[in-house]
């Protein structure tokens, strides 16, 4: 009755379910990801890097099925490596992200591939498309991807704004993929950022121990009912609950 | 013609011994042999302009067009074989459809010289085929603004600036080359090349000419159009007035 | 016809998902179990999805209607998508269903309008022809189980005629002087037969306009994958035009002074 439809995800494959998102500001984009992938509740990497090359400027996060993606990615590669031979100049973003679209969407039946290309060129500037589970090409200020995306729509609709810098956008990126992460199982551990301008990428690394933190309930922000100032707090008279033998 | 009687002449795949391609060098005759084509690359814009010789009277006027159009950006105008041009037309066709599919975007001229550049090229290279008896001219705005390209017999291609080919070649170019086309609009230069095709005509030696001009430019909101009919009277008017001052 | 593009290639049944709610990945499957399943060619699901269109004949020509909402599920994914487009001076095409195959089938029609641009001939496409082509290409792939997954609505104007025509993923077609698409067809579209049957000749934009409209509002009231962002398409003898995207006005106010269900009054 309710059996998970498993015709789509091939038994034992690996995924990335995961948390990405790839921001566009004046001057360049940001882009994010967790590093979790699992074989279904199995953690198989713990410090996976889903940000993935695609040409100098062009960078992809992947979601869905590690080989899938990986397979798509590394044709996305090839192709633009010879549409930048032929053209004799770096690609275009929209022409990465199309070429990127075709495969997922002439092949929808075999894959299981989010993918979110973000970049810049010399025509448009920053620029980020999302090119959804069986294809379809999305141009979009800001987009995220992945099972723990799902969770962070709100925060992302309510917190996003037009005219960021550099700094602001790293910092969206870094709180939404923080807040992703800790209600999404199949997301986790670090996260890894690039920053793409006209003048280079930037790799960013935020430990798994250095996650921003937000409401955790009582052990971070102190016990449901206010105590009145100056008593001591947390911790310190925290009494261990009886465990019997 | 110190070729003829070699055998080195036969084939396209031959070279003879001083590493010439005859075969190649016979269909730049062809070429040679067809009336002028010339195309001008401006301030905002493209002109095409072509010199069709009618050679019946029996012909129903504007048949058989040596301007072609490749894409909604793209015009190309041939000079040789007539049937040759309609071919690579339509492999041009192909190739900026296909372009069009795998990038979503329109074909940058560049690169559709490059690969029309390639199949003709591939037609010097066997014996079982003849090259393509035409030099051909493609002009369209890209990203990179108007662009002008000539492809030859064998396979070569250059940009220019203002480009000829066809009987008239020489003259047409010695007229472009005092024209400053950076300078330029596109309406202009339609008054220029409708000058330019009237004056290569040779009246003495050649009957009776249809004059083919199409344009790209703002004008034409980035399309491959024929010049409208009011400009192309006036261009028409204008350049058989020249030709009598010229004179 | 079930107009619920997510409901299409499954069966009807109520007791699994009453919501529609669908993350599609994993949407329980209660069916009978192919055991070759592997073997068998599979059709896929619409994935990304938009909801109605709505269309309508009047006094100029053709009035199309579609709001801006791509779901994804019930998630509402994208909210600024266009599902109105002009093909050529005199069609516009509509689109509910699978988005991704709708940019597929707008490309074929970009190809389609160049080939005939190219052949410089003095002729050019019109709704007639593009909904021809349509019909052809969607009951093609319908024939190799390998629908396209949309319904669309052609709508144009060409030598003084209006074109208001339908065709969806089986290849189906029908033409109406009102047309709607999914949720639309239940709810909009005897709204539309009342306000425009009989009229078509004389209702004017503004009036036509008001209609359409109208019924937008009631499917944004009853259609849980829709959205109170719209546009307007309108084909006449003065070419095509697709609005601006505009925001709808809603009631709510009368809900203020409601108390529980039955009886209660605090």
């Amino acid at each position: 009755m309710d059996r998970v439809d498993m015709q789509r995800i091939k038994s034992g494959e690996v995924n990335l379910g995961t948390s990405i998102m790839a921001v566009q500001f004046e001057g360049g984009v940001v882009i994010g990801a967790d590093s979790r992938t699992t074989t279904g509740s199995y953690i198989a990497n713990r410090v996976t890097d889903k940000l993935t090359f695609l040409h100098d400027r062009i960078y992809c996060c992947r979601s869905g099925s590690a080989a899938d993606t990986q397979a798509i990615a590394d044709f996305g590669h090839y192709y633009l490596q010879i549409q930048a031979q032929a053209l004799g100049a770096p690609p275009s973003v929209p022409t990465a992200a199309a070429i990127m679209e075709r495969m997922c969407y002439q092949n929808k039946d075999q894959l299981s591939a989010g993918i979110i290309v973000a970049g810049w060129d010399k025509q448009n500037g920053p620029s980020v498309y999302n090119i959804p589970l069986g294809g379809g090409l999305f141009r979009q200020p800001w987009a995220i991807g992945g099972s723990g995306s799902t969770y962070v729509y709100g925060y992302c609709d309510a917190t996003y704004q037009e005219g960021w810098g550099r700094d602001e956008t790293v910092n969206f990126v870094k709180n939404t993929l923080a807040l992703a992460m800790s209600r999404d199982g199949s997301s986790g551990g670090c996260i890894r950022m690039c920053v793409i301008t006209e003048d280079n990428v930037e790799r960013l690394f935020v430990p798994g121990d250095q996650l921003p933190r937000f409401w955790e309930g009582k052990e971070v922000l102190g016990a449901a009912t206010k105590k009145p100032a100056g008593v001591p707090t947390a911790a310190a008279d925290v009494v261990p609950m009886a465990v019997e033998a | 013609m110190t070729s003829i009687g070699t055998g080195y002449d036969l084939s396209a795949s031959t070279y003879s011994p001083d590493g010439r391609i005859f075969q190649v060098e016979y269909a730049n005759k062809a070429v040679e042999n067809s009336g002028t084509a010339i195309g001008l690359r401006v301030k905002d814009g493209i002109v095409l302009a072509v010199e069709k010789l009618v050679h019946s009277k029996l012909l129903v006027p504007e048949a058989n067009r040596r301007i072609q159009t490749v894409d909604r950006h793209v015009g190309l105008a041939t000079a040789g074989l007539l049937a040759d041009g309609r071919q690579l037309a339509n492999r041009a066709r192909d190739e900026s459809l296909n372009y069009r599919d795998s990038w979503k975007q329109p074909i940058p001229l560049k690169y559709l010289a490059d690969r029309l550049g390639l199949y003709v090229q591939v037609y010097t290279l066997y014996s079982s085929v003849r090259p393509f008896g035409i030099s051909t001219i493609v002009g369209g705005i890209d990203e990179n603004g108007p662009t002008l390209y000539v492809i030859e017999p064998s396979g070569v291609f250059f940009g220019y600036h203002g480009a000829a080919v066809g009987k008239g070649k020489q003259l047409a170019k010695t007229e472009m080359e005092k024209l400053k086309l950076s300078e330029l609009t596109t309406r202009q230069a339609v008054m220029e090349a409708a000058r330019i095709i009237h004056l290569v005509h040779d009246d003495a030696k050649e009957k009776d000419f249809e004059l083919e001009l199409s344009w790209i430019g703002d004008e034409t909101n980035g399309l491959h159009l024929p010049v409208p009919k009011d400009l192309f009277e006036e261009a028409d008017k204008a350049a058989r007035a020249a030709l009598e001052t010229f004179e | 016809m079930d107009h619920f593009p997510t409901n299409w290639g499954r069966p009807r049944n109520d007791a699994y998902d009453a919501y529609g709610t669908y993350p599609i990945a994993q949407r329980p499957y209660n069916g009978p179990k192919d055991t070759f399943e592997a073997g068998v060619q599979r059709t896929q699901q619409p994935i990304v999805t938009g909801t109605s269109v709505l269309a309508l004949k009047y006094k100029d020509g053709i009035m199309m209607a579609a709001d801006n909402l791509a779901s994804y599920g019930s998630l509402a994914r994208f909210k600024d998508i266009e599902r109105l487009y002009p093909v050529g001076n005199n069609t516009v095409i509509g689109a509910g269903g699978d988005m991704s195959d709708f940019q597929y089938i707008q490309s074929l029609l970009d190809s389609l309008m160049i080939e005939e641009f190219t052949a410089q001939d003095g002729h050019s496409l019109g709704p007639k022809e593009i909904h021809e082509y349509l019909s052809q290409v969607m009951y093609g792939r319908r024939s190799k189980i390998n629908p396209l997954w949309n319904s669309l609505i052609v709508g144009g104007f060409k030598d003084g005629k209006r074109f208001l025509a339908y065709v969806d993923l089986l290849g189906t077609t029908y033409s109406a002087s009102t047309l709607a698409t999914g949720y639309g067809a239940y709810i909009a579209q005897p709204l539309l037969r009342k306000a425009i049957e009989g009229y078509e000749d004389v209702l004017t934009e503004e009036q036509a306009e008001k209609i359409i409209t109208e019924c937008l509002k009631v499917l944004f009231y009853r259609d849980a994958r829709s959205l109170n962002k719209y546009q307007i398409a309108t084909i006449t003898d003065k070419g095509v035009n697709v609005s601006e995207s505009r925001s709808m006005e809603t009631t709510w106010s009368f809900a203020e002074g409601i108390r529980g269900y039955g009886s209660q009054t605090q």
